[in-house]
């Protein structure tokens, strides 16, 4: 449901601002969202302030810089500091991103980071993505097929592999579908972008005999048709991918199904 | 999320933070302008009915449409009218699943917002 304003225990406070490294030049203000499940109280913005004469470019470099000079318990999610991962996908600067492969320069002025928008809060950073792993197994992620299972591989010809080219390197890193304000309202029902992102990927493959199946599972008023072409999604994915056109691309199929 | 909720776990902030693209800004003016637009719909039909009805009426009615506040009401509808009509011409093209490229949907935004003020200025003074 449609609902605009926060709940009370999400409201934001203000928080506590770090002092200054000592001595540093070149200092970048930040502003991170806080949050812990044991004080009980509110989330809050804290104020730090990163020396980037001794810091990486990117905003996870800031963020780890962080958490090695001035504050050891801020909580966020990373892993491989390449984009591959999809484990620090963050709101920054108003807009979903990568941390590690999207850098402080490409912010001007004060950097915002938030998690991940209209997720439940683990603490900081770190979002609850459970519902939306959950969403991303429903589609079945997998090879379906019902003929005999060849001697070695199921092949495939380079044409139709081509075809898997801009769907298959989704990281899952959630950005497209907390960026899409149809999922914020009815993530309850709508796959969301990333979810028929992955679902689009296994209609596309030439290999795959449950296309059929598929179709019938997802033609619903929710699961796809939430998607209104908003295009945030496509916007805003850390991996140049374009989800709103995968699912313009279901759409058509489950149309041309009838017509 | 909201109707999964877990313990004392806040919800992260998301239109109060978020800062929307150009696609986005267009996707609910467009949204916005077709409902709005039942609104000016009914004013016209209003106007109809009180032609229909008597010439004191009509006198009436005509006297507020044709008022400054209602050639404002007018003139927004006119606008409302032509950006949903320009915007609307995206969304069927989306439909083909062509022109969906991030760059394309920005230039289709921007040309959008040019013929929709081309068109409002061509309804209001030159007609």
């Amino acid at each position: 449901m449609v609902e605009l304003a926060l709940p009370k225990n999400s409201r934001i406070r203000v928080g506590k601002t770090w002092p200054r490294p000592e001595g540093a030049t070149n200092l970048r203000k930040f502003l991170i969202y806080r949050w812990v499940p044991e004080d009980g109280e509110n989330p809050r913005i804290d104020t730090y302030f990163v020396d980037t004469d001794d810091c990486g470019p990117m905003v996870l470099d800031a963020l780890i810089w962080i958490k090695t000079h001035i504050d050891p318990s801020l909580a966020f999610r990373r892993s491989c500091r390449e984009g591959i991962c999809g484990s620090c996908a963050m709101n920054i600067d108003g807009q979903n991103h990568l941390a590690c492969i999207f850098g402080m320069d490409e912010v001007k002025g004060d950097i915002r980071i938030y998690p991940l928008p209209h997720t439940e809060v683990v603490r900081d950073l770190i979002p609850d993505l459970t519902h939306f792993y959950a969403q991303h197994a429903s589609i079945r992620p997998w090879l379906e097929t019902s003929s005999p299972a060849p001697e070695r591989e199921w092949r495939q010809s380079i044409e139709d592999r081509a075809k898997l080219d801009g769907l298959y390197e989704c990281v899952m890193c959630a950005s497209c579908s907390t960026s899409c304000p149809s999922y914020w309202w009815n993530s309850d029902r709508y796959l969301g972008p990333a979810a028929l992102l992955a679902a689009e990927r296994w209609l596309e493959d030439s290999r795959d005999e449950a296309t059929g199946e598929r179709l019938d599972e997802l033609e619903d008023p929710f699961r796809v048709y939430r998607c209104h072409t908003i295009m945030n999604c496509t916007q805003t994915c850390p991996k140049g991918l374009n989800p709103a056109k995968a699912i313009a691309e279901i759409k058509k199929k489950l149309v041309a199904r009838v017509v | 999320m909201s109707d999964m909720k877990t313990g004392a776990r806040p919800l992260s902030p998301h239109l109060q933070i978020y800062r929307m693209p150009l696609n986005a800004v267009l996707s609910i003016a467009h949204r916005i302008t077709g409902a709005a637009m039942a609104g000016s719909a009914a004013l016209i039909v209003w106007w109809f009915l009180a032609a229909a009805t008597s010439e004191a009426y009509f006198a009436f009615v005509n006297g507020l449409l044709t008022s400054w506040a209602g050639d404002i009401l007018l003139g927004l509808s006119a606008l409302a009218l032509w950006f949903h009509f320009s915007n609307g011409i995206r969304h069927l093209v989306w439909d083909t699943g062509a022109h969906m490229g991030r760059k394309r949907v920005r230039q289709t935004g921007y040309a959008a917002i040019g013929a929709t003020l081309l068109l409002t200025l061509l309804t209001l003074f030159a007609l």
